[in-house]
C-alpha cells in the first residue's frame, strides 16, 4: 500500500521541484508560529527561575527539572532522594490512557470493519454517524457521560430495573470513569483510520486465504492485521496521545482527587503554585515522552513497510 | 502542553479582544462564573449606552494567572476575594482611584471602608460578601454537623461521600481551623501534622471539584460538600435537603470587591461601572441573586425579604469566628504546595 503510494507520487515531484520551497513556505510558517515558537518558549521557561505567583525571572535555573526528579522534604532542606510524586503521576497517567486506548480499540476495530464492509453508498453515512456527537463541546459531553454514570444514574437504574446488579455500581470518581471518558472522547480517532485502511483492504485476498483452507481466525490474524496495521498504529497513538495530557475526563469523572500529568501542569499555572518553570518542565518531560513515542511506532511502520513492499 | 497550548490560544484572543474594546462604549469584565445577573449588565447598558464584554473566571487564582500572562490592558474591572486584592496590589496591578472619582463612594458601609486588605479603599469596592463552609445532606447524618471533624475526620454515614472545593487556599483554611492551628504557620511540627491530617482525611473524600460544588449537592453524588453559603442555599431551593453548618471551630469569611485594574482601556467606563454598583438597588440586584450580602448602606429596601431570613445567613449562637483566608509568605507558600501536591499525587 505504501509502495503504491510512493510510485504513484513521483511524477508530480518532479513537475514542482524548483518551487518547492516557496510552495512549503505557508506550511513552513504556520509550523513555526503554532508548533515551534511554544515549544521553544515552553523550554526556555522550563529553564528559568519562578517568580512567586506565576511568572518567571529571567535568570537560568535548573530548579524545575530538580524538583521534578528529586525529593528534598517537606521544607527542601533534607539531602535529595529520588521524587517519586511526579513519577507516580506520569504513570498513572500513561496507564490511564493505555487502558483507553486498549478499550478504544476493541471498540473501534470492529466498528471500523463494520463501516468499510458496507456497501458504498452507506460508508459515508455511517461515518458521518460516528462524528456526530464530536460536533458538541468535549466538556459538555463529559459532564453528560458523569450524569448517565451516577449513582442514581439512567445506566444504574437500567440495570437495576433489568434486574442485574441490587445496588448502583459506582463508576463516577473511580479510574474506570477516567478511562471511560477518554475512551468515548477519542473513539473517532480510533475508527477512521482503521477505516480508512480497511476501505483500502482487497478483499479478494480474504477470498484466497478462504480458499487456501485458512481458518477465520487465520485470516484475520496474518492477512488482514498485518495490510491495516499503519490504520491502527495511527489510531492508537491518536487515542493515547492527546489521552494522556488530558485534564478535563480526570477532574470531571475522576473527581480531581489524583493529579494526571494535565492537571497537574494546569495547577502550576492557574491553581495557587504558580510555578510557571515548573509546569513547563512537566511539559517537556511529556513532549519528550511523546515523541519517544512517535519515533518508535514510526520505526516499527518503516519495519513494517520494508517487510511488507 | 494542550493546555499551554490553549492558554496561547487564549492569549490571542484576548489581544484581539483587546483591540475592539479600545473603542468608544466598551467595559470589560472579567467576573466570577454564575454571579453577576444578565439582566443587571443589560440595565447598565441601556442606562449608560457602554456595552459590556464579560470573561468568565472559576478561581482567585486562575484569574491571576490570566491577568499575569497578558490579560493587564485587556481587562477594565475584575472581581478579586479579600486576599487576592492584596495580592493584586503587591503585584502592582492595580490602579488607584483618586479622591472624588467615584460620586457613590459614600454608599460603602462604614464597616467595609476601610478594609485591611485595601486601607482607605484606595482600588476597589465592596462586592459582596459571605462566608465558607459546608453543607450536609440531612437524609444522608442527622448528626450534629456544627463541627470541622464532618469534612477531615468524617462520621462513617459520610466516609466517601464528601466533596472539596479544588482550592488550596480554602482547604488549607479550613485545616488550619479545624486543627487549631494559626493559617500560614511556620512551625514545622503544625506543618507536618497538617500534612499527616489532610493525608488522612482524603481517604474520606470523593472528589474535588469547585464549578460543580452546588450540582453534587442537588444531584445527591455527595452527601457533604464544602461551599460558600450562597451556592448552599440555592442547593436548598433546587430540592437537596442540605443545612449549611457554622462550624464552633470556625468559619471562613470572605469578601468580593471590584477592582479597577492597572492599564484598563476603558478606565472612565469601569468607573462609571463601579458608580452603578455603589448604588443600593443595583447592587441589591446582585445579592438577590447571588444570595450573599452587600456592603453598601441602603440596600435592605431592595433585597428579597426571604434573604435576610435564610438559615446560610444567620449563624447560630456557638459558631466559631469567621476568619478571612491570610496571604502566606513565599516560604509558606512552598510548603503549601507540597502538601497540596500530596494530597493529590
Amino acid at each position: 500500500m505504501a509502495a503504491g503510494a510512493a510510485s504513484g507520487g513521483s511524477a508530480t515531484t518532479d513537475t514542482y521541484k524548483e518551487a518547492r520551497t516557496w510552495l512549503l513556505l505557508p506550511a513552513w510558517v504556520t509550523l513555526s508560529i503554532l508548533v515551534l515558537a511554544p515549544v521553544l518558549m515552553m523550554l526556555i521557561y522550563s529553564f528559568l527561575t519562578k517568580e512567586f505567583r506565576g511568572g518567571v525571572i529571567w535568570e537560568f535555573s535548573l530548579a524545575a527539572y530538580d524538583q521534578f526528579f528529586f525529593d528534598r522534604g517537606l521544607f527542601g532542606d533534607e539531602p535529595p532522594k529520588i521524587e517519586w510524586t511526579y513519577i507516580t503521576i506520569f504513570w498513572r497517567s500513561i496507564w490511564q490512557a493505555a487502558a483507553a486506548t486498549l478499550l478504544s480499540l476493541a471498540i473501534g476495530f470492529p466498528t471500523a470493519y463494520f463501516i468499510a464492509t458496507r456497501s458504498e453508498n452507506m460508508r459515508p453515512v455511517w461515518v458521518f454517524l460516528i462524528t456526530i456527537p464530536y460536533w458538541v463541546n468535549l466538556l459538555i459531553r463529559t459532564v453528560s457521560m458523569k450524569f448517565l454514570l451516577r449513582d442514581q444514574g439512567p445506566l444504574n437504574d437500567f440495570l437495576m430495573n433489568i434486574g442485574l446488579i441490587d445496588s448502583p455500581l459506582h463508576i463516577v470518581n473511580t479510574n474506570f470513569a477516567v478511562q471511560l471518558g477518554l475512551f468515548y472522547s477519542y473513539l473517532p480517532f480510533m475508527v477512521l483510520p482503521i477505516y480508512a485502511a480497511v476501505e483500502r483492504y482487497n478483499f479478494a485476498l480474504s477470498e484466497a486465504a478462504a480458499d487456501l483452507y485458512a481458518s477465520k481466525w487465520t485470516t484475520l490474524r496474518r492477512i488482514l492485521l498485518p495490510a491495516v496495521k499503519p490504520g491502527v498504529f495511527a489510531g492508537c497513538i491518536l487515542v493515547f496521545v492527546p489521552s494522556m495530557g488530558s485534564f478535563l475526563a480526570p477532574d470531571l469523572l475522576g473527581g480531581a482527587k489524583n493529579f494526571m500529568i494535565g492537571s497537574l501542569i494546569e495547577e502550576q499555572f492557574k491553581g495557587n503554585a504558580g510555578n510557571w518553570p515548573f509546569g513547563a518542565a512537566a511539559s517537556m518531560v511529556l513532549l519528550t515522552m511523546v515523541l519517544i513515542i512517535l519515533m518508535f511506532s514510526a520505526r516499527q511502520q518503516a519495519k513494517a513497510d520494508k517487510a511488507g513492499g | 502542553m494542550k493546555h499551554m497550548m490553549k492558554s496561547g490560544v487564549a492569549a490571542l484572543a484576548l489581544a484581539f479582544g483587546a483591540n475592539a474594546a479600545a473603542a468608544e462604549g466598551e467595559l470589560v469584565l472579567y467576573h466570577w462564573f454564575e454571579y453577576i445577573p444578565q439582566e443587571l449588565l443589560d440595565k447598565f447598558t441601556e442606562e449608560t449606552g457602554i456595552t459590556v464584554t464579560m470573561d468568565t473566571y472559576d478561581s482567585n487564582e486562575s484569574m491571576l494567572a490570566s491577568l499575569k500572562a497578558g490579560g493587564i490592558g485587556t481587562y477594565d474591572v475584575s472581581v478579586p476575594g479579600d486576599y487576592m486584592v492584596s495580592i493584586m496590589a503587591g503585584e502592582g496591578m492595580l490602579d488607584t482611584i483618586a479622591d472624588g472619582e467615584l460620586k457613590n463612594k459614600g454608599n460603602i458601609a462604614p464597616d467595609w471602608a476601610d478594609p485591611s486588605f485595601d486601607p482607605g479603599r484606595q482600588s476597589s469596592i465592596p462586592y459582596q460578601w459571605g462566608s465558607t463552609s459546608f453543607a450536609v445532606n440531612r437524609d444522608a447524618y442527622d448528626g450534629d454537623i456544627q463541627t470541622t471533624d464532618i469534612l477531615f475526620n468524617p462520621p462513617a454515614e459520610l466516609q466517601g461521600r464528601i466533596n472539596m472545593l479544588d482550592s488550596q487556599g480554602e482547604v488549607m483554611a479550613m485545616a488550619a481551623l479545624h486543627m487549631g492551628i494559626p493559617q500560614c504557620s511556620t512551625d514545622r511540627e503544625q506543618l507536618k501534622a497538617l500534612n499527616a491530617m489532610l493525608q488522612e482525611a482524603k481517604q474520606h473524600w470523593a472528589s474535588f471539584n469547585s464549578d460543580t460544588a452546588k450540582e453534587v449537592l442537588v444531584s445527591g453524588d455527595a452527601a457533604v460538600g464544602q461551599i460558600y453559603d450562597g451556592f448552599s442555599a440555592k442547593a436548598r431551593e433546587e430540592g437537596a435537603n442540605v443545612e449549611y453548618a457554622y462550624p464552633t471551630q470556625g468559619y471562613i469569611a470572605w469578601m468580593d470587591n471590584v477592582v479597577l485594574l492597572k492599564d484598563a482601556p476603558n478606565r472612565d467606563n469601569a468607573l462609571i461601572f463601579m458608580d452603578f454598583l455603589l448604588e443600593p438597588e443595583n447592587i441589591a440586584a446582585v445579592t438577590n441573586f447571588a444570595q450573599y450580602n452587600a456592603g453598601l448602606n441602603g440596600v435592605e429596601s431592595f433585597l428579597d425579604p426571604a434573604l435576610a431570613a435564610q438559615p446560610e445567613k444567620n449563624p447560630h449562637a456557638n459558631a466559631g469566628p469567621g476568619v478571612f483566608i491570610e496571604v502566606c509568605s513565599e516560604e509558606v507558600q512552598s510548603v503549601y504546595d507540597q502538601i497540596w501536591t500530596n494530597l493529590k499525587k
